[in-house]
């Protein structure tokens, strides 16, 4: 995912010279996780900013870039900084289009590493793409994989309004996947299905798409449950019409993600199927989530985290009642 | 080789011209050509005057809360009316003399009071940001415009506004930070107005100044008399000319007072003294502005009789022609409008649910 990222913002920097890459240690060094490496080397100081460290002092100044009409893409090394900036995203990039009757538009991308999984210090592993989807006039994207990932990439540069773009960033590394040479894009807003199935509806995003893919795989050799796996992909707007469209079919849904259980994405997911397809339900809608508590330190963070076993059980659960 | 003095490349001056009963520094007379001084003038008399209709339209409940400018048109003006129309202007929430120079309408400045988000949609024409409330925040972006202009090889410059209050903030040091390291073509020009509401300058910063924080981000700081126009005119004229010659970044602190509320909404007889707003009052700069030009026979009496006319006839067709718009506007289903470029599925779903509301509603009026 990685070379994915890399890749898509060398193509676009190449395409569009209002592409502006800005963020801590994003030039010499690469970035923390290599996403920049080779930019700088080829676009310059002037297009990939190693900025002074302050997270408000970024987005601030990408939100200025933009309104300019440059197309900035920022980087905050962890989404557990970002706090420092959430007053930006949600008091002027957010708004700036209403506020300014659509005379003044903000089409900035705030790319950030989120998510547990790689035994990472305190505040390099909270999943809070909840903060961002609240806030109106944002688009929320969360890629799952390599090529998904470059190809919306790609898109939410090129999309008219801000757009938080959170890499999970366990999935950075742990697999490989063909991503075609030539430019690959996908629209914002809209889910896939990754798996067809007439039994279950499961959906999730990010990091959480693997377990989820495997707790499929074993539900089918284990119990012969055919599950339908939804990879979200874009948070905020949600494409409901995907997913209540699933659980009209399977009449079953279970929502996995690792953030925090309570106002997190699956209340919304399953308030949008109670909504629209309640009289198609045969059982109750089940999440398995993060826990409402702060991300443990590593050495517990295998338990915090939804896996394969607490998926099929609850998987299980749903397909008994 | 122990303690030795760190020679800094920095001195820290006050700039004042014209001294409160209309004295002039001959010596520091700005070169600036009549036709501009009028103008100004002009602006720094139809800004009070408008400031104070406001007012009486807010205590008449026609328009809501705002932030009066009086006493502030000075260090406004005087920096404002050195940008040029492809400049941009990044503005807080109490610089509506600043903006009218600039060109917004007093329309939309009452309109925007009046509570329609119409009112903040800059004019077509115009390259400035609309007003910023949270404290502070706006600078970032004046820092933002300024690198994008420098990237695009551009000879224009961008000006920032902000109080006291806001050199407190961490995004006016981030947004300092960033225009140094970037050597971004910015101005900053804080009204130092003595008061952020309640709190006096003395417990915002233990500082001495507000201009020499400048040094500490490496950028040249100056503190001018806000409430002398000359001043302020000179010495951001000053800072202008670096910032387009691609000399970096700028701070001008203007020493200015607020002489009304922060906003409609407080009472400054809570927190401040009479003695201290009359003493003030001496200070105007309205009054002290119009002794020189008449000293320099550019304007009499009775200029100043057929100007109050002028411009109360304008803010008059103003208001009239914002409370007829009013009276227009105010469809509820516009709020959906502009969220995003396209609306989503979920807000178009959102928008016709609030539209049957709507409908249901106007039915039942009927019929009850």
């Amino acid at each position: 995912m990685v070379q994915a990222i890399n890749l898509a913002l060398h193509q676009e920097m190449e395409k569009d010279d209002r592409v502006i890459v800005l963020g801590e240690d994003v030039g010499k060094d690469g970035g923390v996780f290599r996403l920049t490496e080779g930019l700088v080397q080829k676009f310059g100081e002037e297009r990939v900013m190693d900025t002074p460290l302050a997270e408000s002092g970024i987005v601030g100044v990408s939100i200025g870039m933009a309104l300019y009409g440059l197309r900035p893409v920022c980087e905050i090394q962890f989404s557990g900084f970002s706090y420092q900036n959430l007053h930006q995203i949600e008091n002027h990039a957010s708004r700036l289009r209403r506020r300014s009757q659509g005379r003044l538009t903000v089409p900035m991308v705030l790319r950030a590493p989120y998510g547990g999984g790689i035994r990472a210090l305190e505040h390099h592993s909270e999943s809070r793409e909840a903060f961002w989807a609240h806030i109106p006039g944002l688009k929320m994207v969360i890629p799952s994989g390599p090529r998904n990932a470059r190809a919306l990439l790609i898109s939410a540069i090129r999309d008219p309004d801000p757009v938080i773009f959170y890499e999970p960033k366990a999935v950075y590394r742990a697999f490989r996947e063909e991503v075609p040479e030539e430019e690959e894009t996908m629209p914002l807003g809209k889910s896939q299905t990754v798996q067809e199935g007439k039994d279950i509806t499961l959906i999730s995003y990010g990091a959480m798409m693997r377990p989820t893919l495997e707790a499929a795989q074993e539900l089918k050799e284990k119990d012969q449950v055919e599950a339908e796996v939804i990879d979200l992909l874009t948070i905020m707007p949600l494409d409901d019409e995907l997913f209540t469209a699933s659980v009209k079919k399977t009449g079953r849904a279970l929502i996995v993600h690792e953030a925090p259980k309570s106002f997190g994405p699956g209340a919304e997911i399953a308030s949008r199927i109670m909504e629209k397809s309640f009289f198609h339900l045969e059982a109750p809608i089940a999440r398995v989530a993060g826990y409402d508590i702060v991300i443990p330190l590593f050495a517990r963070e295998d338990a915090y985290l939804p896996n394969v076993q607490r998926i099929v059980r609850a998987a299980r659960q749903v397909l008994s009642s | 080789m122990p303690r030795k003095e760190i020679k800094l490349p920095y001195k820290l001056e006050r700039l004042s011209i014209l001294d409160e009963k209309g004295k002039l520094d001959k010596s520091l007379e700005p070169d600036i050509p009549d036709e501009l001084l009028l103008k100004l003038h002009r602006a720094m008399l139809a800004a009070r005057r408008f400031d104070e209709r406001l007012l009486n339209l807010q205590r008449q409940g026609r328009i809501g809360t705002f932030a009066p400018i009086t006493g502030q048109e000075g260090a406004q003006l005087g920096a404002v009316a050195n940008l040029r129309p492809d400049d941009w202007m990044v503005p807080c929430f109490r610089e509506t003399a600043a903006e009218i120079w600039r060109g917004k309408t007093m329309d939309n400045a009452i309109i925007y009071f009046g509570g329609f988000d119409e009112g903040a949609r800059p004019e077509d024409e115009r390259n400035d940001l609309p007003i910023a409330v949270p404290v502070g925040s706006q600078t970032l972006h004046a820092v933002g415009l300024a690198c994008a202009m420098k990237y695009r090889r551009k000879d224009t410059v961008v000006m920032t506004f902000f109080g006291d209050g806001a050199t407190s903030e961490g995004d006016f040091h981030e947004a300092m930070n960033f225009a140094g390291v970037f050597q971004a073509p910015v101005i900053f020009v804080c009204q130092n107005n003595q008061w952020a509401i309640s709190v006096p300058r003395s417990k915002q910063t233990r500082s001495e100044t507000l201009a020499q924080k400048a040094f500490a981000y490496g950028m040249p700081g100056i503190q001018v008399d806000g409430n002398d126009v000359l001043a302020v005119y000179a010495a951001v004229k000053e800072a202008v000319e670096r910032a387009r010659a691609g000399e970096g970044p700028s701070f001008v602190e203007c020493d200015t007072y607020r002489m009304m509320m922060h906003t409609t909404a407080d009472d400054p007889k809570r927190y401040r003294s009479e003695e201290e707003v009359d003493e003030w009052r001496g200070r105007d700069p309205i009054t002290r502005f119009q002794k020189y030009l008449k000293a320099k026979k550019l304007l009499k009496d009775t200029d100043i009789e057929k100007l109050e006319q002028e411009i109360k006839g304008e803010i008059q067709s103003a208001v009239d022609r914002a409370e007829a718009l009013m009276k227009k506007l105010g469809d509820p289903l516009d709020m959906f409008s502009h969220t995003y470029a396209e609306i989503p599925p979920h807000l178009a779903e959102q928008k016709e649910e609030l539209s049957q509301v709507l409908t249901s509603d106007k039915q039942e009026a009927n019929h009850g």
